[in-house]
């Protein structure tokens, strides 16, 4: 309940921020939106010398569509992804993902950018994210860099964000005409980590033909998955109910998810096919309009 | 016949809004952590991580010399004092702070005191603790093996078994099964939860050395039990004890048991002669303080082939953790677990329970089931649903042609209970007609021709509380009376304090509601205290819903002493014989001339100006109340579920909630609380469990894995009510707050397996996880 | 020990200064510090709400929240709701509609409750379960809860 003692830094710019954590190395943590870093620092998983509370630094926070991108500020709340009619109108899937995170009051303070670079397999973003093709800047002093989200996550918590960068933005490709996707989360109740999680995004051409298709699974393997076997099978093709249940079963296929106090390994498999479907035949919805 | 008051007066009937809501909606209440004394200083206990293991050493230097430490407290300094073990609320001792060895995962090794909060966390780590394994024992079902690890090493017998304990007539109840046509059964396992009250469990205890006074701000259920029980203990004089229990953030019976804390707070107080605060976190409270239930019964019914049941017979394996420290009355080991036979007419019954020893937290209180009726009410519910789908007969026909009649009251059951008053057939009746139950079987047909799983579950449950009578209940030798004691200002204002302490049941409004019913005084002139031992008369507490059945009564019965002294009065000051008067709620009237009367006002202030030669003064009373028997509340729940084939997961479509607890007080709070206790079903039923590994680590103790519904899990209940007083009860009352978690989890899960049944589903063991169901359909072939 | 930080944060709407260790959670500084109890500790783990308070006028954990990331801002507890001793129509609501028995998780359901009619003044019931989704309540079953936010919703209107 008690976190254990450390040193509180508040730099203003990024320039800082990277400065600190330059000077601090491994004894610095990143304090964004804290809904993930300050429960583990309660229980003293996580027992950081220095935290570097990166919420004064200005223009982190910002949703807008620009060059062919929507571009979402690091530190934007989930809260406003979720009222934002942007997100809402031209990215529903985003809005899913964001409603379906924790609830209410973590959802204030918690970031887009801190669920991401958590690297937590169980986070909901990132599969979204995967689905939807993204990519991440991360600001570091050797400069900017673009590191797609397929090259991101590397193990369970261990991304591939130096020690010494913050992630300050996450840019998707800007929707287009017949793209549609959908997030579904199965949970034991709500607030809780996704049992499986399943994100949707397809484009369909004026014929229904699928041009694009991006699955990602959440929280059954070491890290996010994606399920490009399941998004392979779908290309070139009207997403019908038997190319939907083809794509579930390869995303199942590539699931490996771990027995544990939400289900057994079996189960969350075979939830993984049955939210494909669910997603796919949302998304294909969500296209269509 | 009770007569009717005013909603000005407020008594019984009247939702009356509730007095004490005024300073919890502005953040004004006063729970244990809020009390702020000067010069306080802060507990923290250091914890086994394992679940039996020898402690081989404890340091505590690196601990001591942080700055701001105070003690560090061990088992070894407790012995000293001859309180590293104190005895539990049934026959058995546990450790206060552990001495040679832990025996479950979490439990109290030593306690630092520091002057804040913070700083007793980081001591807390610095202290070191060497440990060495001992082999775990997690399956009671092993318990009695030949090779088991004795737990226990302080106990004489060295044996994991704690009691074997049987009621009924065995050799009756084998004849009738040899011979009966249809026997029907199952294997069930109430799993292990918690009550998990919001507020945890803590203290304050300040020992004033100028006065020799010991005051302790108590998270309690019982504060006059604990203070007797602290003096005969720590042999501290009872009457320098106080025992202040404040505002209570929930029990549930979490809170009965005296804690390891408790003893240790006020150990340090003592040493320190500061005020020293323990607050517990929620991991704690759930890895160990009081759990609830962890029954494996296994029930048979014997029946005719037309469904009339004959005889019962029910075996239990209790685990009870690693030590004995189930709260209830001292001749009962499996609680009234004997009201197993349920609202049906059986002819015999036979019931024994046997309990044991294993590396878990200790306990088996009794959480919101007034010991252990919960598991009975969940074992013959379920048994009867198995029954029926032996028979293929409906569930509630079955039911109710083996309801006990209303003409059979006061009935007299196998196991020995007699029950007051019932009227089952009315309940389910009612209940039935609510839900819609023959469309509702109609929708059910048509919903499987199309593959689609829809299911009905009905848990006709009796309950039964109030303890009790003084020549069968006790605990720890204690008698299980009730009190209240009133007193009448001159103004006709009023004050009355009882022996139980409200954790959210509303007695600040209730039990003004039944001194305004009995004395026609307005709820709002009457305050209510409870849980200051200084100054309210003894009592033993709040839990299994025995509030109403005795201090209620006790409330009755000492306002109904004053209105024998107010006649006095009253015929003083209108010069007539008491004979002459009459009665109606605020004032006596004489006979025939209503317009000459005194009202209760103005006898409270004549009793302090204008007596009648000889009487004392003063208007006040004390009741002791020993009830002559317990309560009976019943009801019928009905719960329609549907599942997804797809995930597994059930959603309650609607659930009826049929209550009897005869005369209602106050029938907003009653519905109050049926809709909380529902809620606690729902999550047992599906969501919750104390669970342990093979090393005896707890699982999922914390609420990120002991999971609490929602608004957006919980469904609306739908609640309604029949009434049949309670003969023996001054005010016809039987107290209610327990049924809805009594009745409902066996409602919950005969919906799901009734969804199922047609699968040849029988059981579901609870918690009903989708995963399970998932299972199921899996090995169906219905799932994918 | 770490070095302590000065911080001035508001308190329903009176200025506060305290020098903490970084590390304070901002429960335990509306409750130790500024001496507000009406804010509770229910859980360890992010879970319950029963700390919840409006944070800028959104609302947060403050069990997950260190004081400090509270520096120059505005906190509004339970104890700054009723205005010139008039209470605020979601206190009168609870109270009219029974929405509390022990009273511990009410301070921070009212608070959540307040976040929500303000982004939504006429929350569905369904909306009305979601706002509140993060805050448990042991004793109510929620029923009576959804109808004071539904009283104070149709009060504000």
């Amino acid at each position: 309940m008690i976190p254990q003692s450390f040193e509180y830094l508040c730099p203003e710019t990024i320039p800082e921020a990277i400065a600190l954590l330059q000077q601090h190395g491994d004894a610095a943590k990143i304090l964004s939106g804290g809904q993930s870093l300050i429960p583990m620092m309660k229980v003293r998983l996580a027992r950081p010398e220095y935290l570097i509370d990166i919420n004064r630094i200005a223009g982190l926070q910002y949703i807008k569509e620009e060059d062919g991108f929507l571009k979402i500020g690091g530190l934007t709340r989930e809260a406003d992804l979720e009222a934002s009619d942007l997100i809402r109108s031209r990215y529903p899937i985003i809005l899913d993902t964001a409603t379906l995170i924790a609830d209410p009051q973590v959802r204030t303070m918690a970031t887009i950018g801190g669920n991401l670079a958590h690297g937590d397999p169980a986070n909901d973003h990132p599969a979204t994210m995967l689905a939807l093709g993204a990519e991440v800047v991360a600001v570091g002093p050797r400069g900017e860099r673009i590191i797609a989200v397929t090259d991101f996550f590397l193990s369970v918590l261990t991304t591939a964000l130096e020690q010494d960068e913050i992630l300050t933005e996450i840019r998707v490709p800007a929707a287009v005409p017949g793209s549609g996707g959908a997030y579904f989360k199965l949970e034991r109740k709500v607030g809780d980590f996704a049992t499986v999680g399943v994100a949707a995004q397809i484009t369909l051409d004026g014929a229904g033909v699928c041009r694009r298709a991006g699955i990602g699974l959440t929280n059954v393997g070491p890290t996010p998955i994606k399920a490009h076997r399941a998004e392979e099978c779908l290309l070139g093709k009207p997403i019908d109910e038997e190319q939907i249940r083809q794509a579930a079963q390869l995303a199942s296929e590539q699931a490996q998810p771990s027995s544990d106090l939400r289900g057994p390994a079996e189960y969350k498999s075979s939830m993984v096919k049955e939210l494909t479907k669910r997603a796919l035949a949302r998304a294909r919805e969500r296209a269509r309009t | 016949m009770l007569q009717k008051t005013s909603p000005e007066i407020g008594g019984m009937g009247h939702s009356v809004k509730r007095k004490e809501d005024l300073r919890f909606v502005q953040g004004k209440g006063t729970y244990v952590d809020d009390v702020h004394l000067p010069g306080m200083v802060y507990g923290h206990m250091v914890r086994s991580p394992y679940a039996h293991a020898r402690i081989l050493g404890i340091r505590s230097e690196e601990a001591r010399k942080l700055p701001g430490v105070l003690a560090v407290i061990t088992g070894q300094d407790l012995e000293k004092a001859g309180l590293s073990w104190m005895p539990t609320l049934f026959h058995d001792k546990q450790m206060v702070l552990a001495t040679g060895k832990v025996l479950f995962m979490s439990q109290e090794v030593a306690f630092v005191v520091a002057e804040d909060r913070y700083t007793a966390a980081d001591a807390a780590e610095l202290v070191e603790v060497d440990y060495e394994d001992l082999p775990v024992l997690v399956d009671p079902h092993r318990a009695l093996d030949a090779d088991a690890p004795v737990l226990r090493e302080d106990r004489e017998e060295k044996t994991n078994h704690i009691f074997h304990w049987e009621v009924g007539d065995q050799k009756a109840t084998e004849r009738v099964f040899q011979s009966a046509p249809v026997k029907a059964g199952l294997d069930a396992f109430f799993q292990r939860c918690h009550p998990a009250p919001l507020e945890t469990c803590g203290c304050v205890a300040d020992y004033n050395s100028a006065t020799g006074k010991l005051t302790v701000w108590e998270t309690s259920q019982a504060p006059h039990a604990h203070r007797t029980l602290f003096a005969l203990v720590a042999g501290l004089p009872e009457n320098n004890i106080r025992i202040i229990a404040p505002d209570i953030g929930g029990g549930f019976g979490n809170k009965v048991p005296i804690y390891p804390g408790y003893v240790c707070a006020v150990v340090a107080s003592l040493q320190l002669e500061r005020p020293v605060k323990w607050i517990e976190t929620r991991s704690e409270n759930l890895q160990s303080t009081g759990f609830a239930r962890d029954y494996h019964m296994t029930a048979e019914i014997a029946a005719e082939r037309d469904g009339k049941v004959k005889a019962l017979r029910v075996k239990t394996l209790a685990d009870h953790g690693a030590f004995n420290a189930a709260a209830q009355p001292s001749k009962f080991p499996a609680g009234l677990f004997s009201i197993c036979t349920g609202s049906y007419d059986f002819s015999t019954a036979f019931c024994e329970v046997d309990g044991v020893y294993t590396n878990k937290a200790p306990g088996g209180i009794a959480y919101r089931c007034s010991f252990r009726v919960t598991e009975a009410a969940y074992l013959i519910e379920r048994a009867m649903d198995v029954l029926a789908q032996e028979l293929k007969m409906d569930p509630a026909e079955l039911r109710l042609k083996n309801f006990i009649r209303s003409d059979q009251f006061p009935y007299q059951c196998p196991l020995g209970w007699n029950y007051d008053s019932g009227d089952y057939h009315a309940a389910m009746n009612l209940a039935l007609g609510k839900i819609g139950y023959a469309e509702l079987r109609k929708e059910q047909a048509e919903k499987r021709a199309k593959g689609e799983l829809m299911g009905i579950g009905i848990s006709s449950f009796t309950e039964i509380v109030g303890a009790g009578p003084a020549h069968t209940f006790d605990i720890v030798g204690i008698k299980m009376f009730d009190s209240c004691e009133i007193r009448i200002h001159p103004t006709g204002k009023a004050i009355a304090r009882m022996g139980t302490k409200s954790q959210g049941q509303g007695h600040e409004t209730t039990f003004a509601q039944i001194v305004a019913q009995e004395l026609g005084i307005p709820v709002a002139d009457v305050t209510v205290e409870e849980g200051d031992t200084d100054t309210a008369p003894y009592g033993l507490g709040t839990y299994a819903s025995r509030s109403t059945p005795t201090a209620g009564a006790a409330t009755s019965m000492a306002s109904r002493k004053i209105r024998d002294k107010a006649k006095k009065i009253a015929a003083h000051l209108l010069e007539v014989s008491e004979e002459d008067l009459e009665w109606e709620p605020g004032r006596f009237f004489v006979k025939g001339a209503p317009s000459k009367a005194k009202t209760i006002q103005d006898i409270a202030f004549a009793a302090y100006t204008n007596l009648p030669p000889g009487l004392e003064a003063g208007l006040e009373a004390v009741h002791y109340y020993d009830p002559p028997n317990l309560t009976f509340p019943f009801g019928t729940y009905i719960c329609v579920v549907d599942i997804d084939k797809g995930t597994g997961e059930v959603k309650v479509r609607r659930f009826v909630a049929v209550d009897d607890c005869g005369n209602i007080i106050n029938p907003m709070i009653v519905e109050g609380q049926i809709h909380g206790g529902l809620t606690e079903g729902l999550a047992i039923a599906f969501m919750q469990e104390i669970a342990y590994d093979e090393s005896g680590n707890v699982q999922g103790a914390t609420f990120m894995d002991y999971l609490v519904p929602t608004a957006v899990e919980t469904p609306t209940w739908e609640t309604d009510k029949t009434c049949t007083p309670s003969p023996h009860h001054p005010l016809g009352a039987k107290g209610v707050g327990e049924s809805p978690n009594v009745g409902s989890p066996a409602a919950f899960v005969n919906a799901v397996v009734d969804a199922l049944s047609h699968l040849g589903v029988r059981h579901i063991d609870m918690p009903v996880a989708p995963w399970k169901i998932w299972r199921i359909l899996k090995e169906k072939g219905i799932a994918e | 020990m770490a070095k302590r930080k000065l911080v001035h944060i508001k308190v329903n709407g009176r200025d506060h200064e305290a020098e903490i260790e970084p590390r304070v959670l901002l429960v335990h500084f509306i409750r130790d510090v500024i001496e507000l109890t009406g804010t509770h500790v229910g859980c360890d783990t992010t879970n319950c709400g029963a700390c919840t308070v409006l944070l800028d006028g959104r609302p947060v954990k403050s069990c997950t929240v260190f004081a400090v990331q509270a520096h120059g801002r505005e906190i509004r507890t339970i104890e700054g709701l009723a205005a010139n001793g008039r209470l605020h129509p979601l206190q009168e609501g609870f109270k009219e509609e029974h929405g509390l028995q022990c009273g511990f998780c009410t301070p921070g359901m009212i608070m959540s409750a307040c976040a929500l009619l303000e982004k939504n003044p006429h929350p569905s019931e369904e909306e009305i379960r979601w706002g509140i989704s993060g805050n448990i309540c042991r004793c109510t079953g929620y029923q009576n809860i959804v109808k004071a936010v539904q009283y104070a919703a149709n009060k504000m209107a």
